[in-house]
């Protein structure tokens, strides 16, 4: 049992939660991952561990409500426990000084990029941080990475923080600025957003990393259900990955792959809208 | 009652029938097939052993169980006599009981098998077990030997694993054992079915092991969680048995569509996540209509058989060679074929069609012959040219096999292993590094549930040896 010592909510749905998970605080390196299942009966669900605290024995997990399972986990208030964390798990990111990097998130995939963010900042790293979201309350870690980042630009689709529109546009103008432009890329979001910004960066040849999220079950490449397909060849995201050169990627697969469980996922998002609705009945 | 058949008593006695689950019925559940024997069939299966002096199935067991004195005991009716025998030779053995491939090992060397029928020694092991785990308090307490304070560390929680775990256990040594997944049994819990082998019986298995003394940690990946070098530095000995559970590719054009499932991946989702039998399970996995299974192992007569159940209409064993050449168990082939399955024989995959939406819509096929034998001494498939075909699939199934998986080894530099990354041991399991020993799948490649017990009763006998001396 991994006790959770903290648990609070970032943006809609999404959640900022503390475990105490000792070996895996003392392990694990940026980029890396853990499985966690909630309780018995429960999916196993990749989750990015988004900080960790070797002294005190913790691990913060940046938790996207979306399936049943993620529910679960997001449901599990302070003072309780998920049953399973398993990790750390996946290649560490390489860290080292680059010089002028640009960490571009999008949505949740902010909080995937915080951590690689802050360890290329303490590896004397100059980062600009980019991050987008549909609106401002999508809008996630802002202080955190304004803290560590040279510069952060913020853009919103609707415009309701920062400047309208998409990340690629701010990255665009960045690389565009002699004095600003990036040596190395780094993109976590939406595949069309990691996609949109390998094909931005390609033509310069500027190196892009880019962090997948396929879906996985136990995390240790026994499955194989994770496999995405970069230069031609199949990797398993789970221990090849997460990160993979964003140039090399085929995301029109990847993304087909992830709708594979769509209709399961339609039918128990009904199932439990049902069961809010029967809550708003009785209450 | 003693056991005191005349000869031609025991050999007019013909071969018991395992009860079975009706085929039609049985393909759209979970239920296990095999029933097991009444109590009176058993005995007088066990009355037809004839008791002869060579044992020669004794030889053909992997981990030396005394056959003879278990089915003299059990012809007798001394059950408690007959477990502890059992018992004391094989750690697992309402295990083996259900899943070894008897007909190669004991049971191919039983001289009633000569003029007739073998001895159904498998179903007897499993009987006996079945009695043991059902009256615990019939069997007598073991003696434990004095607590050592020598502890050991057991990596995977395997059949291998959980043997020398046992076997360290009751020389009185202090064992963790570290398991990757949430739960124990390693192939056994998320490779074979429940069908065949229902959980219960690790579970069982498993609560001995901690009235034992045994701590079991799940959850922890041994070169990510903890490295070798800090269980070294923490445990007096290492058993390595991390099993051989990574899935090798097909490599054919189409694997990454929707609806392509490696084995494990298939099997993990409904064994282990219970996908498509518990009604509660969050896990999901896709139900084909018609199943197309690359294989001819127990790993592809498992899928197929869970395809089958989880609703198939068109169930196919796709096999390169022909029935003769498979590996699988005989029951598992006659148990799938009465449920229904279709063995496309002397057929191998090209490529895995997709419709416009990235879905499985067939496989398509080539016809092979067999040619001259290959270096395994089976004939050699060779393809028949212009004899390619669509077979309709909506789920493809890759059960070819599996390779070591890295993820251990990765992180201990020191340890030879060899060109496919297995564990490199010597007789008695110890590794190139001192304390450390390793078994099972790790070793061996992809081999049987009786090896590994075996790798993991010999390791543990070192093990013993080296934290005595
Ligand atoms: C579907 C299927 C059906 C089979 N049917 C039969 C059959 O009918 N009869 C038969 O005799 N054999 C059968 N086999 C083969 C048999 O199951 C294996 O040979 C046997 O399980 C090997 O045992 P093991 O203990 O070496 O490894 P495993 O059973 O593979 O156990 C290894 C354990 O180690 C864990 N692990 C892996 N890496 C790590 C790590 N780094 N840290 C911690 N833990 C780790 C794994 O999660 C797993 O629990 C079958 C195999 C499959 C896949
Ligand atoms: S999640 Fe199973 S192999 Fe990657």
């Amino acid at each position: 049992m991994f006790e959770v010592l903290s648990n609070e909510t970032l943006a809609p749905n999404l959640h900022r939660m503390v475990v105490r998970a000792p070996r895996i605080a003392t392990a694990r390196r940026p980029g890396q991952f853990v499985i966690v299942r909630a309780d018995r009966g429960e999916e196993r669900i990749p989750l990015t561990i988004g900080d960790a605290d070797p002294a005190e024995g913790t691990i913060t997990l940046f938790v996207q409500a979306i399936g049943a399972s993620t529910r679960r986990i997001v449901s599990t208030p302070a003072g309780g426990s998920l049953r399973d964390v398993a990790g750390p798990l996946g290649q560490p990111t390489h860290i080292e000084q680059f010089g002028r990097v640009a960490c571009v998130g999008g949505g949740v995939g902010t909080a995937v990029l915080y951590p690689l963010a802050k360890a290329l900042a303490a590896a004397g790293n100059e980062v600009t941080s980019i991050i987008g979201g549909r609106s401002s309350q999508y809008i996630i870690l802002a202080d955190e990475l304004a803290a560590l980042s040279h510069e952060l630009l913020v853009t919103t689709e609707d415009g309701t923080r920062g400047r309208k529109g998409f990340v690629t546009a701010a990255l665009a103008d960045l690389m565009a600025d002699p004095e600003r432009a990036p040596r190395l890329v780094l993109a976590v979001g939406p595949v069309p957003m990691m996609r949109a910004v390998a094909e931005l960066t390609r033509p310069h040849g500027i190196q892009t990393l880019v962090s997948l999220n396929p879906i996985m079950i136990d995390g240790t490449g026994m499955c194989g259900g994770c496999r995405v397909v970069v230069g031609g060849e199949s990797k398993f995201a789970c221990v090849d990955g997460p990160e993979f050169d964003g140039h090399r990627v085929d995301y029109a697969s990847l993304m087909d792959r992830l709708t594979t469980y769509r209709e399961f996922e339609d039918a128990a998002r009904c199932a439990a809208d049902e069961c809010r609705l029967g809550e708003v009945a009785n209450g | 009652m003693a056991n005191d058949l005349a000869m031609k008593e025991r050999l007019a006695i013909p071969r018991v029938h395992m009860p079975e689950l009706d085929a039609t019925e049985r393909s759209r559940n979970f239920a296990e097939v095999n029933r097991g024997l009444e109590m009176t069939d058993a005995v007088r299966e066990a009355q037809r052993c004839i008791q002869c002096k060579h044992r020669p199935c004794v030889d053909g067991c992997p981990v030396g169980v005394s056959i003879p004195e278990v089915l003299d005991a059990l012809a007798a009716e001394d059950l408690p006599l007959a477990a502890r025998i059992l018992r004391g030779d094989n750690a697992l053995p309402a295990v083996c009981g259900r899943v070894c491939p008897q007909e190669t090992q004991c049971e191919a060397k039983c001289v009633r098998g000569v003029k007739g029928d073998a001895v159904a020694i498998g179903y007897l092991e499993r009987f006996v077990a079945d009695w043991a785990m059902a009256n615990p308090d019939r069997l007598g307490q073991a003696d434990r030997p004095a607590a050592s304070d020598r502890t050991v560390a057991v990596v995977g929680a395997g059949p291998a694993g959980l043997t020398a775990a046992g076997e360290l256990a009751r020389a009185g040594h202090r064992v963790t054992v570290f398991e990757a997944l949430h739960d124990t049994g390693g192939v056994l819990r998320y490779g074979i079915p429940e069908f065949r082998l229902p959980k219960e019986i690790i579970d069982s298995e498993v609560e001995q092991l901690a009235a034992l003394g045994v701590a079991i940690d799940c959850n922890v990946i041994i070169g990510k969680t903890l490295t070798l070098d800090q269980l070294r530095a923490e445990f007096d000995a290492v058993f390595i048995a991390n099993g051989a559970g990574l899935p090798m590719m097909l490599d054919l054009k189409g694997e990454n569509l929707k609806g392509v499932y490696s084995a494990n991946e298939l099997l993990t989702r409904v064994n282990l996540m219970e996908a498509g039998r518990n009604p509660a399970a969050t896990t999901p996995v896709i139900a084909g209509k018609s199943v197309a299974v690359i294989g001819g192992g127990n790993t592809a007569m498992d899928c197929v058989r869970t395809a089958r159940r989880l609703g198939a209409q068109r169930a196919m064993i796709v096999y390169r060679r022909s029935e003769a050449e498979m590996p699988a168990r005989v029951e598992e082939i006659k148990h799938a074929k009465e449920e229904g399955v279709e063995f496309v024989m002397l057929t191998a995959p090209l490529e895995i069609i997709g419709n416009e939406s990235g879905w499985v819509a067939a496989l398509r096929c080539r016809r092979m012959e067999l040619g001259p034998p290959d270096d395994s001494g089976r004939r050699k498939p060779v393809p028949v040219e212009g004899s390619e075909f669509d077979l309709p699939a909506d789920v493809v199934v890759n059960a070819i096999g599996t390779r070591a998986n890295p993820l251990l080894t990765a992180t201990a530099p020191d340890l030879d292993l060899n060109t496919w990354g297995n564990i490199v041991v010597d007789d008695a399991g110890a590794t190139s590094l001192p304390g450390v020993f390793a078994g099972g799948d790790m070793v061996r490649g992809g081999a049987t549930v009786i090896l590994a017990m075996g790798d993991g009763k010999r390791a543990a006998a070192a093990i013993n040896r080296a934290l005595a001396g």
